[in-house]
């Protein structure tokens, strides 16, 4: 994409996000290759290098990779443990797989004429709702009817309860929106960003504080794809809980 | 390449994102993907990740609970030690009261032997101081006899020497 830069002063930061086949042609089917394909995979690739290649070991005292794999998995273990309690601990293989494909997702993402696939709402969307619709599953089945209690406010008066339910359930029925939005929000606009300044670098008299600047801008990238990845993970928890731990708060 | 990026982006007007043409290849490759992680993760990562951390804390339990008896172990050594210590210093005090008894008795013995030897010089020194004394009242007899002898023969008179000798016992007597 940096051959579009060099006609004159032109800025694309749209572009980077465009999904385009692997192999050419224009159409793009369900099934087609394409870049979400490549860096998915790339994921995919990179979740098993860390977690299977990095632990072939199993050594007791471990080595650098085996501690980082073990680490994300301490980490995770003890977030889905301590959020949504014992009951939780079966969905930990769950919020994980979220967690790494995200996490990984936005890392790669950062790699130079990378694509980042959880910049798209396409990709977001489908996990949130992925945690939405289990969570509401998993909770109509677990306490039955008994799951539309969490609307129903027992500790507030009688009076404002039903006013309350009202704003529960949107505030339930929003939260797959702001989940997904969250995410890719997040990291379509701090790629945007970053591609917008750094075009400003065809500049000559600018380009010094540019590169700082864009510099700078990428270690807040950095920070920002970590904690969105923990962020939607421990949202994912706080859910869980609604539906494992049965209707109290 | 180039080309079609072009062509893409002309399609996408604004942003990428909400080109719902690609929705649905994304959405299909995000399954395959998802699958895919969750494969790896409960079949191979998460089992062995888990019994890793697990052999860890079993192996910390086990040295832990080793280097607790090796404790108690030392303990017990040093009681036994204490103890060896103990016996082993009465067993010299009792050693050391035998032989200042054995010392002791061997000193009363040596000193009523010498008591007895000094004992036994006393009585015949006595005996001899006795005899000697003795001797001399004797020769005392005899210088009286002799001298009264020679003072009758100086004085020009012939003494027998019975008669001088009864008057010297008479005169030694009284």
């Amino acid at each position: 994409m940096a051959d579009e830069a060099t006609g004159g002063f032109q800025i694309h930061p749209m572009d980077q996000f465009i999904v385009k086949p692997l192999f050419g042609g224009d159409h793009i089917a369900w099934y087609t290759v394409t870049n979400v394909t490549l860096w998915m995979a790339l994921a995919v690739v990179a979740i098993a290098a860390l977690l299977i290649y990095g632990t072939r070991r199993r050594a007791i005292v471990p080595s650098r990779s085996q501690s980082v794999a073990e680490m994300i998995y301490g980490f995770i273990y003890n977030m889905v443990e301590d959020v949504t309690g014992h009951e939780g601990v079966k969905y930990f293989p769950y919020v994980m797989t979220l967690f790494l494909f995200i996490l990984l997702s936005n890392l790669l993402g950062l790699l130079p004429m990378a694509f980042t696939t959880t910049s798209h709402v396409a990709v977001t969307v489908v996990l949130a709702l992925l945690v939405f619709l289990g969570v509401t599953i998993l909770g109509f089945i677990k306490n039955g009817v008994g799951f539309l209690g969490m609307f129903w406010v027992s500790s507030a008066p009688l009076a404002i309860r039903p006013v309350l339910a009202i704003i529960e359930v949107i505030s339930y029925f929003v939260r797959p929106v702001s989940h997904s939005i969250r995410l890719a929000g997040n990291m379509m606009a701090g790629h945007a960003v970053v591609k917008v300044i750094a075009g400003f670098a065809s500049m000559a008299i600018v380009s010094p504080v540019v590169i700082g600047a864009v510099s700078a801008l990428y270690g807040l990238e950095l920070l920002v794809a970590v904690v969105q990845a923990y962020v939607f993970t421990i949202l994912t928890c706080v859910y869980l809980r609604d539906a494992v731990g049965g209707a109290h708060h | 390449m180039a080309t079609d990026a072009q062509g893409a982006a002309g399609e996408a007007v604004g942003m990428p994102q909400l080109d719902f043409s690609t929705w649905p290849n994304q959405i299909f490759w995000l399954a395959v993907t998802l699958v895919a992680i969750y494969m790896i993760l409960t079949r191979v990562a998460l089992p062995r990740i888990g019994a890793v951390l697990a052999e860890r804390r079993g192996t910390i339990s086990n040295d832990l609970a080793a280097a607790e008896e090796l404790k108690l172990k030392a303990v017990e050594a040093e009681a036994a030690y204490n103890e060896a210590l103990a016996t082993a210093r009465a067993e010299a005090a009792k050693i050391v009261a035998q032989a200042k008894a054995e010392i002791d008795a061997e000193l009363a013995k040596a000193t009523a032997k010498a008591d007895a030897e000094i004992d036994a010089k006393a009585a015949v020194s006595e005996a001899r101081i006795a005899e000697i004394r003795a001797g001399a009242l004797e020769s005392v007899t005899e210088v009286a006899k002799d001298t009264a002898r020679e003072l009758v023969a100086a004085l020009g008179s012939k003494a027998d020497a019975r008669s001088v000798t009864a008057a010297v016992n008479a005169r030694l007597k009284g």
